[in-house]
């Protein structure tokens, strides 16, 4: 790994709290290795505010390897920073320039209001989990054998792909109309490709997209901004799947 | 009498659980919701609890440090989950998953639970495939297996390189189901920073809403904590950032005991430390050494001209490579035990065979060439091809492997900046999982009646070393299978206890303690970070208490934690203050606690005058430099005591293992 060191400008969103009015706030940071990835080079310059008795920057973290989704941040305009496929704290200092400016924002969308500096509140996803992202199984363990149902590969991947949505918002906060439908329809995707979950899928369904909507989530306007930025590359199609789903639901509940 | 009793329910080990299950005593349907449960952790081992108590109808508060029970550390895992299903009918079956666990952790695990374990584990797949887990699978539409370490079978359960994911989400889907129905009430960015006990038992929690700051009380019938391991105390590990000991190490300071700390899994296959601004270290999955072959040079001056970028390790001959796992252990070759594998990286690494360009050289290779051009080839037979090209193999070889681990490869080439496709991974031991935690009996209940503990915050089911794959397996097995049945019967005797009050002297006493803390910190007026005192911690435990531990060392490293407590606690800058989000204060509050812990690690390894398996003490090994036990005086959990604010007080408590039915035997990998 050749290891350098660039400079670089920060201008960081700031924020007291939710009720606050908040500012972008410019910082100077030197001597970051390109080998660091963004949020240690967000430590960094927390290091160094604490130091000169300034207030730490808030931001949400935990995993530190693109899985928790916990980490959020919109990095120079982009949810999760210029590279692709990755989350923002998978985020390398490579990508950027020695003596560079970089805009750090938090996500942007009605439902998820800020509540500190980059940290939002995004519970509003869970309410949506909460209202349908289930099988109504209980767990006694005593179901049936595992293997009993097979399932064809090519559906248990398409499952798999739409299960690996880790529940950033990304998608919310790239689209103009802060639409929740990637993140849904990948919950109602993996869903409705395994037997065990079409049981209950018209209920699914309808009770999911009714949370979303409840929540103040926009509509889907199919710009597709959101499956770009998505740092688990979860695809459109599972938007047109849930569409569909949703449209039999809705067909046959009237009847 | 030791006041540890373990509880193992007498009879033959297959049936010891079934008819425990069968008398253990029962609340009846409709006095569950007049009881209340209180679950901290959301991880595998919190989630299945709290799903499951609430599917049964108790009233229960769940709580944990993220802002959604989803990103609990569990989502981090990768590899798989073991079960003793024998889908590949390749001879397993419960007890030699059982074998394999109590050898694997080196003889210092207890049979009964884990016997348990294996039992309940088949259960686990169907529970999770019924819930939507979309495991990987076959061709012919069944679930598909993998080996992990430590085994001669294939038992290992996988969703790709995302295996925690998957089931985490499956038991977050579970414990939303509860939310939504009203039986669960989710406290999300709250953390328990103490326990509050009425005569003696454990009535509730005081706990710190992360967003306000405001301090809160809980009361309940029962605790269950399910917190999560202590890795972070050497401030470079694989856990995720906020995985703490607080909650464990707050009971223990109330009456818990706290069971084998010195026992630490350092996993072999981890991305080497890159500088002094790393906050993280990133795990690359076990599973990779199914196919990856592990090596260093057999010639220093090679090892030399790498580090020194002259020299490319694809450019080395075969035969100038020493696969040392296989040439050491032939049997298990790169599937050895964690702990052997890392022992094994690190003694050619201190002979100067690393391969790493850092400060410490520490660096092996992990190659997956020789695996690319066998499933290449495979993969070319398999579509008719029976002539490929040598192009051809290598193309269908990569494909192979991304469709194994591709997100593992895609992780990795982030990190580093290099492709594993086309040059061999580099990677080193890193601190990755705990064994030690507190001390529970077989009703994962501690010292203090009424709280439970489950998941990696407990001690019980792993001795001296982790089986692969086997801590997600624990994890779901304590929360659906063994706690709403052990919890119910301590709730038995709590029908008529009624709801319990918040506004008792034991509430403000605790409250009190915490407030203290947290005002202590906050005038404290130090001049250095948080962090600066978590790193140094972390080097000391790393340099100390770490792969190779002697007696010299150990007294050094408890001299000099006592010592850093005391400047952490002289000195500490804590910005902010306590009526807002403050990331630095949940901090300081947690650096306290390891600190702590971290002495008491350093005393328990002293006192454990032996070698079993995470635990290495260098005077105890044998001529090829592998561990040595000593059964006769140390096959006992060490199990302590908190005795005050000098931790070089704790009492030491043994609970001797009994080995009935497993011949107890030398570990041997060969
Ligand atoms: C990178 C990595 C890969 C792994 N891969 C595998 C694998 O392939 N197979 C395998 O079997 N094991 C694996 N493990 C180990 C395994 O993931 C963990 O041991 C297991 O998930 C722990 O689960 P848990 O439920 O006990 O705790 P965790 O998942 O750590 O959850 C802890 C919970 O407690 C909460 N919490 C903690 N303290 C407090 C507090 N004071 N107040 C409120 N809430 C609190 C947290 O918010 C969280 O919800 C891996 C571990 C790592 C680090
Ligand atoms: S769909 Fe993608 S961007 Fe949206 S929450 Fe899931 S992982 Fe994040
Ligand atoms: S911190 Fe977990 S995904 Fe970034």
């Amino acid at each position: 790994m050749a290891s350098k060191t660039i400079n670089i400008n920060l201008k960081i969103w700031r924020q007291k709290n939710a009720n606050a009015k908040g500012s972008m706030e410019t910082y100077k940071l030197d001597n970051v290795s390109t080998d660091s990835s963004f949020l240690e080079m967000l430590d960094q310059l927390n290091e160094q505010l604490i130091n000169e008795r300034q207030e730490p920057i808030a931001f949400d973290h935990d995993c530190r390897e693109g899985i928790c989704g916990m980490c959020s941040l919109f990095i120079n305009g982009e949810a999760h920073g210029p590279d692709r496929a990755v989350t923002t704290c998978q985020l390398h200092m490579r990508k950027f320039k020695d003596g560079e400016t970089i805009y750090v924002e938090p996500w942007r969308a009605k439902a998820f209001p800020v509540i500190k500096d980059l940290v939002v509140d995004r519970s509003a996803f869970d309410r949506i989990q909460q209202a349908g992202g289930f099988v109504s199984v209980n767990t006694s363990g005593r179901t049936m054998d595992a293997n009993a149902i097979p399932i064809p590969k090519h559906d248990a991947d398409k499952a798999f792909e739409a299960a690996a949505c880790i529940g950033c918002g990304a998608c919310v906060a790239s689209c103009v109309n802060a639409s929740a439908m990637l993140f849904v329809s990948a919950k109602v995707s993996q869903m409705a490709l395994l037997p065990q979950g079409k049981v209950e899928a018209k209920e699914r369904v309808l009770n999911m997209v009714r949370t979303m909507d409840e929540e103040g989530f926009g509509n889907c306007t199919n710009t597709g901004a959101c499956a770009v930025e998505c740092p688990k590359e979860i695809s459109l199609d599972n938007i047109a799947r849930m569409n569909r789903e949703f449209l039999k639901a809705a067909v046959t509940s009237e009847a | 009498m030791s006041i540890l009793d373990s509880k193992i329910p007498e009879g033959h080990i297959s049936k010891k659980w079934t008819d425990y299950k069968d008398h253990l005593k029962l609340v009846a349907p409709n006095n569950r919701p007049k009881i209340d449960v209180i679950v901290v952790g959301t991880g595998l081992a919190g989630s299945s609890a709290a799903a499951s108590l609430g599917e049964m109808g108790y009233n229960v508060k769940a709580f944990c440090f993220q802002d959604s029970p989803r990103r609990a550390h569990s989502i981090a895992a990768q590899g798989g989950i073991n079960a003793a299903k024998n889908y590949q009918n390749d001879g397993d079956s419960i007890f030699r998953l059982f074998y394999d666990t109590i050898k694997g952790g080196d003889y210092r695990a207890r049979e009964a639970n884990v016997h348990r374990l294996a039992e309940v584990s088949g259960n686990i797949i169907d529970q999770c495939v019924a819930q939507g887990v979309p495991f990987a699978r076959e061709y012919g539409g069944l679930l598909d297996n993998r080996s992990f370490g430590g085994t001669q079978v294939q038992r290992t359960f996988y969703a790709a390189g995302q295996t925690g994911q998957q089931l985490l989400l499956g038991a977050y889907s579970a414990l939303s189901r509860q939310i939504g129905l009203g039986r669960v009430k989710m406290y999300n960015r709250h953390e328990m920073l103490d326990i509050v006990k009425v005569d003696g038992k454990a009535r509730g929690i005081i706990a710190r809403n992360l967003v306000t700051g405001e301090i809160e009380r809980h009361s309940a019938h029962a605790v269950i904590i399910a917190s999560g391991g202590y890795g972070n105390v050497y401030f470079l590990s694989t856990n995720a950032m906020g995985s703490n000991v607080t909650a464990a190490w707050k009971i223990h300071k109330q009456g818990a005991l706290f069971a084998n700390p010195c026992f630490v899994q350092i996993h072999p296959t981890c991305i080497p430390v890159h500088g002094t601004n790393q906050a993280k270290l990133t795990l690359m999955s076990e599973s990779l050494r199914n196919s990856g072959r592990i090596w260093v040079p057999k010639k220093k001056e090679d090892a030399e001209a790498i580090r020194a970028g002259k020299l490319k390790p694809t450019a080395i001959a075969e035969d100038d490579r020493d696969y040392f796992l296989e040439r050491r252990y032939p049997a298990f070759g790169n599937l050895v035990p964690r702990d052997v594998a890392s022992r094994a990286a690190k003694e050619r690494c201190d002979a100067g065979y690393g391969i790493e360009a850092n400060d410490t050289n520490e660096g092996v290779y992990l190659d997956f060439s020789s695996e690319i051009k066998s499933k290449g080839k495979q993969s070319a037979f398999a579509a008719g091809n029976h002539n490929p090209s040598e192009e051809e193999i290598i193309t269908l070889g990569k494909k192979w492997v991304e469709s194994k681990y591709g997100n593992l490869f895609q992780m990795y080439e982030k990190i580093t900046d290099e492709n594993p496709y086309e040059t061999p991974m580099k990677i080193y031991p890193a601190v990755h999982y705990t064994m030690g935690g507190v001390w529970v009996d077989y009703n994962l209940q501690s010292t203090i009646p009424g709280c439970f503990v489950a998941g990696e915050a407990n001690f019980s089911d792993h001795g001296a070393n982790r089986l692969g794959a086997s801590a997600l397996m624990q994890g779901l097995a304590d929360g659906y299978f063994v706690l709403p049945y052990t919890v119910s019967d301590y709730l038995a005797n709590e029908i008529r206890t009624g709801a319990i009050a918040t506004d008792s002297p034991e509430f403000d006493a605790a409250e009190q303690r915490v407030n203290d803390q947290i005002n202590k910190f906050l005038n404290n007026n130090g001049t250095k970070s948080v962090d600066y005192y978590h790193k140094k911690l972390g080097l000391i435990m790393w340099n100390k208490v770490g792969m190779g531990r002697n007696e010299q060392g150990l007294k050094e490293a408890i001299a000099e934690i006592a010592q850093l407590k005391e400047e952490f606690h002289q000195n500490v800058y804590v910005p902010g203050t306590a009526n807002e989000m403050n990331p630095q204060l949940e901090k300081a509050m947690r650096v306290a606690d390891f600190i702590e812990l971290g002495q008491l690690m350093a005393i328990d390894a002293l006192q454990r005058k032996e070698s079993c398996g995470g635990h290495f003490r260098e005077e105890y090994q044998d001529a090829e430099g592998e561990t040595l036990r000593d059964d006769e005086n140390f096959k006992f959990v060490g199990a302590w005591e908190y005795k005050g604010d000098d931790i070089n007080n704790e009492e030491l408590h043994k609970e001797a293992l009994n080995y009935e039915f497993i011949k107890i035997a030398a570990r041997n990998y060969k």
